[in-house]
């Protein structure tokens, strides 16, 4: 059983993301992984977007730069992927739109002979598709009823006629494992979230986070969710601490603009222990920059943002398991510790599409913060051995809970007092201690390939995928830090040992890993850095690393 | 709680003459009044911003958020939307709620979110040594100001009634015990409550005499009446010398946001049955 790659592309409005999302799941269905990829610019309708299908036997985290299937509903989809075509590629295109040699069919006909709106011609396309894959009927008959919302009738008469016009040209093997859902790096953070206990979410919408709220706001009635979305992401990060500090747990969500705004609130955070977990989706930047490509040029930004020093939790998951996983364990964490907790993702891992696997029953145990006794006596800063102060909310019998941005005594009232004002920040450095020893038990690295190598590739978030695909069949050790603050310098190093050829894999253009290790002593002997807004292709990745390792 | 007086043991650092010493005990005294009503003194919370109003929150021994600056509308909505059993109160300057947020002041409004915010409007910073703010006057020499403003004050009362607050007064430091129950009537109020309260800044700003001069209690107008509220909030703009009214200006019923949230306990099943039929729709 090999592996195969479609590209479906068209204009925005065309339907190219959930028509890709058909395609993976009819691949799924007969037996394979997927991993999908979806490329489209800022914008609503016209443009170019595409997404690229790859179906493997294993789980995978990135495209290949060849395709066995093209589906162009417009003429830029052949255009603008030349280079992905190879002899065995088999184009199946609208030809009222596109020139080309392959399965040429007129869908805008069929769309007026069958009374269907322009939307449906991608249904068309695909029910060429699925004939010339050899895939049955009866497998796009299912996956349309499971994944269709509406006009099921239509959208299977439309992909009938297309069906139709197609014959068998390359039949796909059906694989044999059994069928896996299918979920984005967003949905995988939303249910690791729900796993570890989330009560509310508020987001205001930045790509590439935004459909973790569509996510959330929908399953919200469910899950018995609160999901709020206010006027701008200073409201979110304070609407967040006012939830968090009523006993809620919470999240939010944004990106590296959004996060901007979120800074003064992260540091209250950091002032006034109230727990809170911020899903930071990096996109390329500096500003506006590219809103819906991907980047890993936040890593300095998260580990340094507000003013003020305070421990905080950064996890960097590199795929759907990792991002249920330590989404999960975030926000336990972040509640356990009274710290602030940021899931460090991007545009890549957030948007793009992934068998999954489900962690669930996985998840490392993390106890409750300590809870405080209520009455007259409780203060919301006691100093403890560990600096955890027990935890009680508003509402408490006879208690009074005073949070504080200020510097302030155990009670929460404001104190300029030179020994308090030491003993607050010694019991803020011991929190964090706290929250390391907490880490040590947990699976802050991952690691994979060849563990004996003297080759080793780091990298962290979504290019786990890649590294370790790429790394694997080029004889490398792969490490993978999950957790960047506090950084596991010590299990770093251990992982390390041995190395002599080290190569950093990263998505800037700065090295922004590479600046952290050089903290703890480690200095890589190459790095290899991409800054286009485009994740790494296996074949990309390959040469990359040929180039500094020869 | 320590006592029943509803003053914490911190040192009091206002200057000598403050408004804020009435406001805190207008503030104490209208939640003594509620808790002997029955109200739970354990469900009051009280979110403060930054600057001289808001070490209320050390000096009240009640729940607090002392929050940061502009920042405790946002604080108080969640707070309420978390736990719609607990009464919150904000206290914000003026410097917080119609500079550094109003943005929040008119989103508050905007979705009737049950929380009263009381403004200590001195119409000019203190804690940072007088600079002008959104309500000072016209030509206001302060030290950012030295050749005085160059712009107009907007009028707070107006910002609340075009934004849909369903209860919008005004109280002045000068008249202790009708702000005393002005806040009262706003922290009874089902709905967001506004009061804007005409607050002598002893150091920088004191309009003491103009406030004794010019301020009367409303009497005989009818706060249901949208445009008259309208009306009587534009009798004095902030800037020139004209009668300036206290009181209750406008109360109307609607809904409120938590109300409308109806935020359920209600889940289908566990969470890990929730997950699993999540991932099962997923397949």
């Amino acid at each position: 059983m090999a592996e195969i790659s479609v590209l479906i592309g068209g204009r925005a409005g065309d339907g190219i993301n959930s028509a890709g999302l058909i395609i993976a799941h009819l691949l799924s269905r007969i037996g394979y992984r997927i991993y999908m990829y979806f490329d489209y610019p800022s914008l609503i309708k016209g443009g170019h977007n595409f997404t690229i299908v790859r179906a493997s036997p294993e789980m995978k985290g990135a495209c290949r730069n060849e395709v066995d299937f093209i589906l162009a509903l417009n003429q830029d989809t052949l255009d603008l992927h030349r280079d992905l075509v190879r002899d065995r590629t088999i184009v199946i295109c609208d030809s009222t739109r596109v020139t080309a040699a392959g399965i040429c069919i007129p869908i805008p006909d069929i769309l007026k002979e069958e009374g269907a709106p322009p939307v449906m011609g991608n249904s068309c396309i695909i029910g060429a598709f699925t004939r010339a894959a050899g895939i049955p009927w009866e497998v796009l008959e299912e996956v349309f009823s499971r994944h269709l919302r509406k006009g099921l009738e239509l959208n299977l008469k439309v992909a009938r006629r297309g069906y139709g016009m197609a014959g068998d040209h390359s039949v796909i093997p059906a694989g044999d494992s059994r069928s896996l859902p299918i979920l984005s790096g967003n949905e995988a953070i939303g249910l690791g979230l729900l796993h570890g206990g989330l009560d509310a979410y508020v987001a205001y919408p930045m790509t590439p986070t935004s459909n973790l709220l569509h996510f959330l706001a929908e399953i919200a009635d469910r899950a018995g969710l609160l999901v709020f979305h206010p006027e701008n992401e200073v409201a979110v990060i304070l609407m967040a601490l006012g939830l968090g500090y009523s006993g809620k747990k919470t999240a939010v969500g944004t990106s590296g603009g959004g996060f901007c705004l979120m800074t003064e609130g992260l540091s209250l955070a950091g002032a006034n222990e109230v727990p809170v977990v911020i899903v930071l989706g990096q996109r390329a930047g500096p500003s506006t920059g590219m809103p819906t490509y991907t980047a890993q040029s936040d890593l300095h930004f998260a580990l340094h943002a507000g003013q003020g020093e305070f421990p905080r939790l950064v996890v960097a998951p590199g795929d759907p398991r990792q991002a249920f996983t330590w989404s999960s364990l975030a926000l336990r964490l972040a509640w356990r510790y009274q710290v602030p907790a940021l899931i460090l993702c991007d545009k890549t891992l957030c948007e793009g599409y992934y068998s999954f696997s489900s962690p669930a029953a996985s998840v490392p145990h993390i106890d409750d913060a300590p809870a405080g006794t209520p009455g007259p006596s409780y203060r919301r800063y006691l100093l403890t051995d560990d600096g955890v102060s027990p935890l009680l909310f508003p509402g408490s019998p006879g208690t009074v809970v005073k949070v504080n941005s200020y510097t302030h005594d155990e009670a929460g009232i404001t104190t300029e007092r030179a020994d308090i004002a030491s003993l607050m920040t010694e019991k803020r450095v011991k929190k964090g201690k706290a929250l390391e020893n907490g880490l040590s038990a947990l699976p802050v690295i991952a690691q994979s390939g060849d563990m004996r190598s003297g080759k080793t590739l780091v990298c962290w978030g979504s290019t786990a995928g890649v590294c370790s695909e790429v790394g694997q069949e080029l004889g490398f050790r792969v490490i993978q830090p999950v957790v960047l603050s506090p950084f596991p310098a010590e299990k770093f190093i251990q992982a390390i040992r041995g190395t002599n050829k080290m190569v950093i894999v990263e998505e800037n253009a700065y090295g922004q890993l590479g600046m952290l290790l050089c903290r703890f002593g480690v200095r890589a002997d190459a790095s290899v850095r991409k800054y286009d807004g485009r994740p790494f292709t296996v074949e990309e990745l390959r040469a990359r690393l040929a180039e500094v390792v020869s | 709680m320590s006592g029943k007086d509803f003053i914490t043991d911190a040192q009091n650092t206002w200057c000598p003459g403050c408004g804020n010493f009435v406001i805190q005990f207008a503030l104490r005294d209208a939640i003594r009044s509620a808790v002997e009503g029955g109200l739970d003194p354990d469900s009051i919370v009280l979110v403060t911003g930054i600057g001289c109003h808001a070490k209320m929150a050390d000096y009240l021994n009640i729940n607090s958020f002392y929050s940061i600056h502009g920042r405790t509308i946002p604080v108080a909505t969640a707070i309420k939307m978390a736990n719609p059993d607990l009464t919150v109160i904000c206290c914000a300057g003026d410097g917080d709620a119609y500079a550094e947020g109003l943005d929040h002041l008119v989103f508050a409004a905007k979705r009737n979110s049950d929380i009263t915010v009381i403004v200590h409007n001195n119409r000019v910073y203190g804690l940072t040594t007088g600079q002008y703010t959104p309500t000072s006057p016209s030509g206001f020499r302060g030290r950012s100001t030295p050749g005085g403003t160059k712009e107009e004050p907007f009028n707070p009362l107006e910002i609340m009634l075009a934004s849909g607050a369903t209860f919008v007064a005004r109280g002045c430091t000068r008249k202790k015990r009708e702000l005393e129950e002005v806040i009262g009537q706003g922290i009874r109020h089902r709905g967001f409550s506004f009061i804007d309260v005409l607050q002598v800044c002893a150091s920088y700003f004191n309009q003491t005499e103009v406030y004794d001069r010019s301020v009367y209690s409303l009497e005989g107008h009818d706060a249901g009446d949208f445009d008259a509220a309208c009306r009587k909030a534009r009798e004095w703009d902030y800037n020139s010398d004209s009668p300036i009214a206290t009181g209750t200006f406008y109360r109307v019923a609607r809904p409120t946001l938590e109300e409308r949230l109806g935020v359920s306990e209600k889940k289908e099943g566990t969470t890990h049955e929730i997950i699993e039929r999540i991932l099962e729709e997923r397949k």
